[in-house]
C-alpha cells in the first residue's frame, strides 16, 4: 500500500513545470499549456515548489536553471483571476505569503539557481527571477522586466518590495515599483537587475526563435556549472556611482529624506486617489529600516489590503478590458491591407501616418498644399527621430521606415489603395467632396474611413456609391501617444469593412472600441455634456484654475479648462453646437456663445497661444488669459449655492458624463459596458481609479448617483435627468454593469 | 543533447581534424587528380567570349602595423602592379584599362587605381577606376574587367585590390569639421574668434572609421559569433578549423606553393618576401584566449578570426584571342559568376551559402564536379556556419527558396593552401588571391573546375567558377 501511494505521487502528472538533468544541472522548464503566457497560478506555484524540492533532494544536482519554454514569455506575472477570486483581505494576504515562502526557499537554495529569461518577465515573474542567484536574459525586443503591479493597484507581493531595493538601490527600486514601467534587457543589466545578456540569434539550422531559446539554455547551463564550480561569482561589479550611492544610502537621514520626497511626489501625482504607491513605500521602508521579517509581514498585509480596494478592482477591470479590446471580433479581413492613403497631413493625418509606416504598410499622405504636406512629413520624421534619440530604433531603421511614406498633393497611386482615411476639415460638404473624389480613383474594394470626431458617418456615407465600404475611424490626438481608436459602423457598413478597420487599428497598436453611429458616437457624445457643464461652471464664477484643480483632484489626468484648450475652443464650440442641435436641451448648460466669442477673439486654445490660459511663456505657473476672464464676466450667471460646493461641482461634471455614457449603452451605440469604460478612460481620461463610467456606477451605487442627479435636476432641469437604464439599475441593486 | 549529435554526424570531417591530417596528404589523392578519367566538358558557351586569367600576383600579406606601416595604400598597389608587369612581361601600353578594389579609402588617393598605375609606370593613357564592395572589392574589380571584355570594349584589363590598415583616415568630429568649415567663410577677425571660442572639449573627440555595419551598428565579429551560435558551431570546432588553416598555410609556404607572392623592397627596410601572419599554434594555446566580441559566453576569438592586414594583389585578364595573340599561355578561364545579398543583420556572412548553388546552376555543374574550392575565411565560425548551411535542406528550403541543399564542399578539396585566417585578409585584395590560388591549385592538382566564394559586409556575397586552361 505504501509503495503504491508513493508511486502514485511519483507519477502524478505535472502539466506546467518539469525538469531535465543536463550533466549535473537541473533545467527547470515552465510552460502553462492552457495559455499563451506563463502566469504564477496556483498550479504553477505548486509545481515549481514540487519540482524544486525534487531538485534539492537530488544529490546529483549541483546547480539549476529556471527557464520558460514559451517563446516571448518567461513569466508574465501572477494570475490576476486568482486575486480576483479572493473574498477577503486575509485570503489575498495568504496568497502573498505563499509566494514569499516559495521565493525565499529559492533565494536560500543550497545550490545556485540561474534564471534564464527570454520575453516578458513581469510582476511575479520578476520576483521569481530576483529570488534566483543569477539572472541572464536575451536582448530580444520581447524581453522586458518590470513590476507593473502598481498599475493594477497592487504591489509586488512575493518579496519584491524587499529584494529590489537591495538589488538596484532605493531610488531605482522606487522608480521601478511606483511607475511599473517596462525595462529592456540592456537597461536592466546596467541597473544591476541582470548579470548577463545574450543577443538573439538569426537563422541557423532551426528557426531563430527556437535556436535562441536553446542557446539561452546552453549559456545558462554553462553559467550554472561555473557557479557550482565557483569559477563565476554572483556579485556584480559596481561602478563608482553605485558604490557612492551605497555609502550615501547608509545614512538613515538620507533614506528618510528619500521616503519623504518619494511620498510627496506620489501625493502630487496621484492626489491621494491611489493607495498602492503609498503602501509600496511603506513596505520598502519597513523592510529597510526594521529588517526583512517585518518587511515581509508588512508586504503581505498591505498586499491583502490592496487586493480588496475598489481602486485595484477598477484598474484590474481596465487591464482586462484593454486585453479584450485588443482582439478582432469581426474575423479575418478578406484582403490584407498593403496600401493606406491618408487625406490631410495635419496633426491627425500625420499622426495616423506615423503609427502606420512603422508597421511596414505603404502609406500615402496627401494634402492640398505644399506647406501643409511638409509640416506633416516633418511630424512623422520627428516622431521617428525621437525614437532614434532614445535609442529605441537605429537611424537606419528610421530611414527604412520612412521609405514606406509617400507625400503628395494629387491622387496618383490611389488606384492601389486598400483603404483611405480622411482627416480633412470637419465640414460635411468638404467630406462629401473628398469622398466622391476618392471613390472616383480608388478600386472597388477600397475602404473609405473618416476620422471625424462628431459628424455622423451615415451622413458622410450618404453620397457614397459603396456605403458598405464606409466606416468611421476616430483617432485621438496625439495619435502616437493616445492608445484608443473608436471605430464607428453604420447600418450599411459591411462586416468585412469593420474587420479590416479593426485589423489596421490593431496593427497600429491601438486599443479598439467599435460603436454604433450617431452624432458624436460614444466618446465625443459623453464629453460634450460634461464640457457644457464646465462652461456653465465657468459662467457661474469657478475660475479656470479652480476648475482644473477640481477635476484633476478627482482623477482626471488633465484639468477640464486645460482640456478645452488642448482640444481647441473652436473645436469645442463646433461640437457643442452640432451636438446641441442633435440632442437638444439635454446638452445645454453652458452658453455656446461664450465659446464662440472666445473663438472670435482668437482664443482658440493652445494652438493659438491663448485660450482659457496663456501659452508661449515658459513659466511653470500657467497664467489665466485676462481676455478670457473679460468674456467670462459678460456671460456671468449666479451659482445656486445649494449645489455649488466643491464636491457638488465635481459630481455635476461626473454625473453628466456618466449619464450620457449609460444612455449610449441604452440606445445601443455602445455594444457593452467594457468598451464604454475603456473608451472613456483611454480616450477621454475619465479617472482610471473609477475604472470607467460603468464601473463607477457599480461601485458608487446607481441609487446614490440617482439621488444626486435628482437634486441637481431641481436646479438645472433635464441636463440631469437620469436615463432609463440608470433608473433601472437604481431600482434593482442586483443589476450591475460588471459581474 | 540531440541536436549536437546531428551536427556531429553531418560534419564529421571537421571534428576528426581530417583537414590537419591533410597537411601530410597521401599521394592517392594526387594520383586521382591526374587520372585521365577526370577530364570533363568545357564550360565554353557559343556566342560568349572566352575570358582568361593570364596571371596573378600579390605582395606579401603583412599584419598591419608591421613592415609596411609607413607606406601609403597606393605604394602597395603599385608594387603589385609592377610585380604583374615583371611576371607577365606585358608591354606597359598593351593594357586597355585598370580597375582596383579597396574598402577603406585613403582620402588623398580616393581613385587609388589611377595613382598606383601612374606610379607603377603604366602608360598615362590607360584609364583607371576604383571600386568598392567590402571584402569582395577585388572580385568586383575582376568581374568588371570580365564585363568590359565580354562587351567588346576592352581586350586586356588589369584588375586588383589593395587594403592598408596600418593607417586609416581618422577624422575630426562632425562638430569640429563644421566649425573649421565655417572658419573658412568667416570674414572678420571677430567672427573667427567667435567660432574658435565655440570649440568645446566634445569637438575634440576624433571619429574613427566604423568597424560596425552601418545599417545595424553591429560589428562583424559580433555578427560572426551570433552566426556560429545560430548554427551551433562550437568553440572547439572553430579553433580546430583555424589551426587547420594555419597548418595548411605553413605547409604551402614551406613548400613554395604560394608562387603568386612577389617580393617587395620596402623603402628603408628589408625585402619582404613572405606573409607574416601564419602562426600554427596548438589547441591548448588557442583555448586560453577569451572571446573577443561576445562576452563572456562567445566563441569567436582573435585566434579563430582573420586579422587586420596590409596587402595588394593584381591579375591580368584578357580575351582568350588576345592572350594567344600576345603569345601567352593562360592559366585559367574565368567563367560564370554571381553576386548575392541577404539580411545584413542575421545573415551578414552567409554570402557563400547563397552564391554557391546559384553559380553552380548557372554553369550547369554539381558540387561534386568542383575539384578546387577557395572560400574566403573571414572567421572560422563563419566558414563552418556556411558549410552547415549548405548542408541543410531545411535552410535551403526555408531561407533560400530552393528545393534541396547544395551540399557541403569536401574539406579535402577546400582551402588547401591556407586561407584568409592564416594568410591574412587585406579586405580589398583577397578576391584576386582567391582566383589566382584556384588557378594555381587546378594546375598543381590536375583538376578542371574551381570555385571561389566569399562573404562581404553589407550582407553580400560572391561566387565564381574557374576552369583550368588545357595543358
Amino acid at each position: 500500500m505504501l509503495i503504491l501511494s508513493s508511486r502514485a505521487q511519483l507519477w502524478h502528472p505535472r502539466t506546467h513545470v518539469n525538469y531535465e538533468l543536463k550533466d549535473d544541472v537541473a533545467v527547470v522548464r515552465l510552460n502553462d499549456p492552457t495559455s499563451k503566457v506563463n502566469t504564477l497560478s496556483k498550479q504553477m506555484e505548486a509545481e515549481i515548489t514540487q519540482v524544486m524540492n525534487e531538485v534539492w533532494g537530488n544529490a546529483q544536482v549541483k546547480s539549476a536553471v529556471v527557464i520558460s519554454t514559451k517563446p516571448g514569455c518567461f513569466v508574465a506575472g501572477a494570475d490576476i483571476n486568482m486575486i480576483k477570486a479572493c473574498k477577503s483581505a486575509e485570503e489575498v494576504t495568504s496568497l502573498s505569503q505563499e509566494g514569499q515562502k516559495m521565493f525565499e526557499k529559492i533565494e536560500k537554495s543550497p545550490i545556485p539557481v540561474v534564471a534564464a529569461i527570454n520575453g516578458s518577465c513581469l510582476g511575479g515573474g520578476l520576483e521569481l527571477a530576483i529570488a534566483c542567484q543569477y539572472r541572464l536574459a536575451t536582448k530580444s525586443k520581447k524581453t522586458v522586466l518590470g513590476t507593473p503591479e502598481v498599475l493594477l493597484g497592487l504591489l509586488p507581493g512575493a518579496g519584491g518590495t524587499q529584494r529590489l531595493p537591495k538589488m538596484v538601490g532605493l531610488p531605482t527600486a522606487f522608480d521601478m515599483m511606483l511607475t511599473g514601467r517596462n525595462i529592456r534587457a540592456d537597461k536592466a543589466k546596467k541597473m544591476g537587475l541582470l548579470h548577463q545578456i545574450i543577443d538573439p540569434l538569426g537563422p541557423g539550422l532551426k528557426s531563430p526563435e527556437e535556436r535562441t531559446m536553446e542557446y539561452l539554455e546552453e549559456v545558462a547551463v554553462g553559467v550554472a556549472k561555473d557557479l557550482a564550480a565557483k569559477k563565476v561569482t554572483v556579485d556584480k561589479k559596481k561602478g563608482l556611482i553605485q558604490k557612492l550611492q551605497d555609502v550615501v544610502m547608509g545614512f538613515p537621514f538620507v533614506r528618510k529624506q528619500i521616503y519623504n520626497t518619494v511620498t510627496k511626489k506620489v501625493m502630487k501625482q496621484t492626489k491621494g486617489l491611489y493607495p498602492a504607491p503609498l503602501k509600496i513605500i511603506e513596505c520598502v521602508q519597513s523592510g529597510v529600516e526594521k529588517g526583512s521579517s517585518t518587511g515581509y509581514q508588512v508586504e503581505s498585509e498591505n498586499f491583502g489590503k490592496l487586493g480588496m480596494t475598489a481602486e485595484s478592482r477598477a484598474l484590474i477591470g481596465l487591464y482586462q478590458g484593454q486585453v479584450a479590446c485588443k482582439k478582432n471580433n469581426f474575423g479575418t479581413p478578406e484582403r490584407e491591407l498593403k496600401t493606406l492613403a491618408i487625406l490631410g497631413a495635419g496633426l491627425m493625418g500625420a499622426g495616423i501616418a506615423q503609427v502606420t509606416v512603422d508597421k511596414g504598410v505603404a502609406t500615402i499622405l496627401k494634402d492640398t498644399t505644399l506647406e501643409g504636406l511638409a509640416r506633416g512629413q516633418q511630424q512623422v520624421y520627428k516622431g521617428l527621430n525621437d525614437k532614434v534619440k532614445k535609442r529605441g530604433i537605429t537611424s537606419f531603421e528610421r530611414d527604412a521606415t520612412l521609405s514606406f511614406l509617400t507625400g503628395q498633393l494629387d491622387y496618383s497611386g490611389f488606384q492601389k489603395a486598400d483603404m483611405v482615411i480622411e482627416a480633412v476639415f470637419e465640414d460635411l460638404a468638404i467630406k462629401h467632396q473628398v469622398l466622391k473624389e476618392v471613390e472616383a480613383v480608388t478600386p472597388a474594394h477600397c475602404i473609405f474611413a473618416s476620422n471625424t470626431s462628431a459628424l455622423p458617418i451615415r451622413d458622410i456615407a450618404a453620397v457614397s456609391k459603396r456605403p458598405e465600404k464606409v466606416i468611421g475611424m476616430h483617432y485621438f490626438s496625439p495619435v502616437d501617444k493616445m492608445q484608443l481608436l473608436e471605430i464607428i459602423t453604420t447600418d450599411k457598413t459591411s462586416k468585412d469593412t469593420t474587420a479590416s478597420a479593426v485589423a489596421l487599428g490593431l496593427r497600429q497598436g491601438k486599443i479598439i472600441i467599435v460603436v454604433g453611429d450617431g452624432p458624436g458616437f460614444y466618446t465625443t457624445r459623453c464629453l460634450a455634456p460634461m464640457l457644457a457643464e464646465a462652461v456653465r461652471l465657468l459662467q457661474e464664477g469657478v475660475g479656470p484654475k479652480m476648475l482644473d484643480s477640481l477635476t484633476t483632484s478627482i482623477g482626471f489626468p488633465v484639468g477640464m479648462a486645460t482640456l478645452a484648450d488642448e482640444v481647441g475652443i473652436d473645436v469645442a464650440a463646433h461640437v457643442a453646437e452640432d451636438l446641441g442641435k442633435a440632442f437638444g436641451q439635454r446638452f445645454g448648460g453652458g452658453n455656446v456663445e461664450l465659446l464662440k466669442t472666445m473663438v472670435q477673439k482668437g482664443f482658440k486654445g493652445r494652438k493659438s497661444g491663448k485660450g482659457c490660459f496663456l501659452y508661449g511663456a515658459k513659466s511653470k505657473d500657467k497664467q489665466v488669459n485676462p481676455g478670457a476672464e473679460e468674456i467670462l464676466k459678460t456671460f456671468k450667471l449666479t451659482a445656486p449655492p445649494a449645489v455649488s460646493g466643491n464636491e457638488d461641482v465635481q459630481y455635476r461634471l461626473i454625473c453628466r458624463f456618466v449619464n450620457e455614457a449609460v444612455l449610449c449603452l441604452q440606445e445601443g451605440i455602445l455594444p457593452d459596458p467594457i468598451q464604454g469604460d475603456i473608451g472613456a478612460v483611454f480616450g477621454l481620461g475619465f479617472p482610471p481609479c473609477f475604472g470607467g463610467p460603468f464601473r463607477f456606477v457599480d461601485t458608487f451605487g446607481a441609487d446614490r448617483l440617482l439621488q444626486k442627479m435628482k437634486r441637481y435636476e431641481e436646479f438645472y432641469g433635464n441636463h440631469f435627468t437620469p436615463c432609463q437604464l440608470l433608473q433601472d439599475h437604481a431600482r434593482d441593486p442586483s443589476k450591475r454593469f460588471h459581474k | 543533447v540531440k541536436h549536437t549529435h546531428t551536427y556531429t554526424q553531418t560534419n564529421i570531417y571537421i571534428h576528426t581534424q581530417s583537414g590537419i591530417q591533410w597537411a601530410h596528404f597521401s599521394p592517392v589523392f594526387q594520383n586521382r587528380f591526374k587520372s585521365p578519367l577526370r577530364i570533363k566538358k568545357t564550360l565554353s558557351k557559343t556566342g560568349v567570349k572566352n575570358i582568361v586569367l593570364v596571371d596573378g600576383v600579390r605582395t606579401p600579406f603583412l599584419q598591419s602595423g608591421t613592415t609596411y606601416a609607413d607606406l601609403m595604400p597606393h605604394d602597395l598597389a603599385r608594387t603589385a602592379l609592377q610585380g604583374l608587369l615583371n611576371r607577365t612581361g606585358i608591354p606597359k601600353d598593351a593594357v586597355d584599362y585598370i580597375i582596383y578594389g579597396t574598402v577603406i579609402q585613403e582620402v588623398k588617393t580616393s581613385n587609388v587605381a589611377r595613382e598606383a598605375a601612374l606610379g607603377a609606370g603604366f602608360s598615362d593613357r590607360i584609364p583607371a577606376h576604383t571600386v568598392t564592395m567590402a571584402c569582395i572589392s577585388s572580385n568586383q574589380a575582376m568581374t568588371t574587367a570580365v564585363g568590359m571584355i565580354a562587351a567588346g570594349q576592352c581586350d586586356a584589363v588589369v584588375a586588383g585590390g589593395v587594403e592598408f590598415m596600418s593607417d586609416v583616415p581618422i577624422r575630426h568630429s562632425r562638430k569640429m569639421r563644421k566649425t573649421m568649415l565655417s572658419l573658412n567663410k568667416a570674414k572678420t577677425l571677430g567672427a573667427r574668434l567667435a567660432l574658435l571660442g565655440s570649440i568645446r572639449p566634445a569637438h575634440l573627440a576624433p571619429e574613427l572609421p566604423a568597424v560596425a555595419e552601418f545599417s545595424t551598428e553591429e560589428t562583424m565579429g559580433h555578427s560572426a559569433d551570433r552566426l556560429a551560435a545560430a548554427f551551433g558551431v562550437s568553440r572547439r570546432e572553430q579553433d580546430e578549423y583555424a589551426l587547420r588553416s594555419h597548418s595548411l598555410a605553413k605547409r604551402a609556404q614551406d613548400e613554395g606553393l604560394l608562387s603568386d607572392v612577389v617580393g617587395f623592397k620596402v623603402p628603408g627596410k628589408d625585402i619582404v618576401s613572405k606573409d607574416n601572419g601564419i602562426r600554427p599554434s596548438s589547441m591548448e594555446q588557442m583555448a586560453k584566449l577569451k572571446p573577443a566580441f561576445v562576452k563572456p559566453h562567445g566563441t569567436v576569438t582573435a585566434a579563430n578570426s582573420s586579422y587586420l592586414t596590409d596587402g595588394a594583389s593584381a591579375v591580368l585578364i584578357m580575351s582568350e584571342e588576345k592572350a594567344l595573340a600576345l603569345g601567352y599561355k593562360p592559366k585559367a578561364y574565368l567563367r560564370d559568376f554571381v553576386y548575392v545579398s541577404q539580411d545584413p543583420k542575421d545573415q551578414l556572412l552567409l554570402g557563400p551559402s547563397y552564391a554557391t548553388p546559384k553559380v553552380l546552376e548557372r554553369s550547369g555543374l554539381k558540387l561534386a564536379d568542383i575539384d578546387v574550392f577557395e572560400f574566403h575565411e573571414a572567421f572560422a565560425g563563419q566558414i563552418l556556419s556556411n558549410l552547415k548551411a549548405m548542408d541543410s535542406d531545411w535552410f535551403a528550403k526555408t531561407y533560400m527558396g530552393r528545393t534541396s541543399k547544395v551540399g557541403s564542399p569536401p574539406l579535402d578539396k577546400f582551402n588547401l593552401w591556407g586561407g584568409s585566417l592564416s594568410l591574412g585578409h587585406p579586405f580589398g585584395a583577397t578576391g584576386c588571391r582567391l582566383v589566382t590560388t584556384v588557378a594555381h591549385r587546378l594546375k598543381k592538382e590536375g583538376g578542371q573546375y574551381g570555385l571561389v566564394a566569399a562573404c562581404a559586409a553589407g550582407g553580400q556575397g560572391h561566387a565564381m567558377v574557374i576552369e583550368a586552361y588545357p595543358q
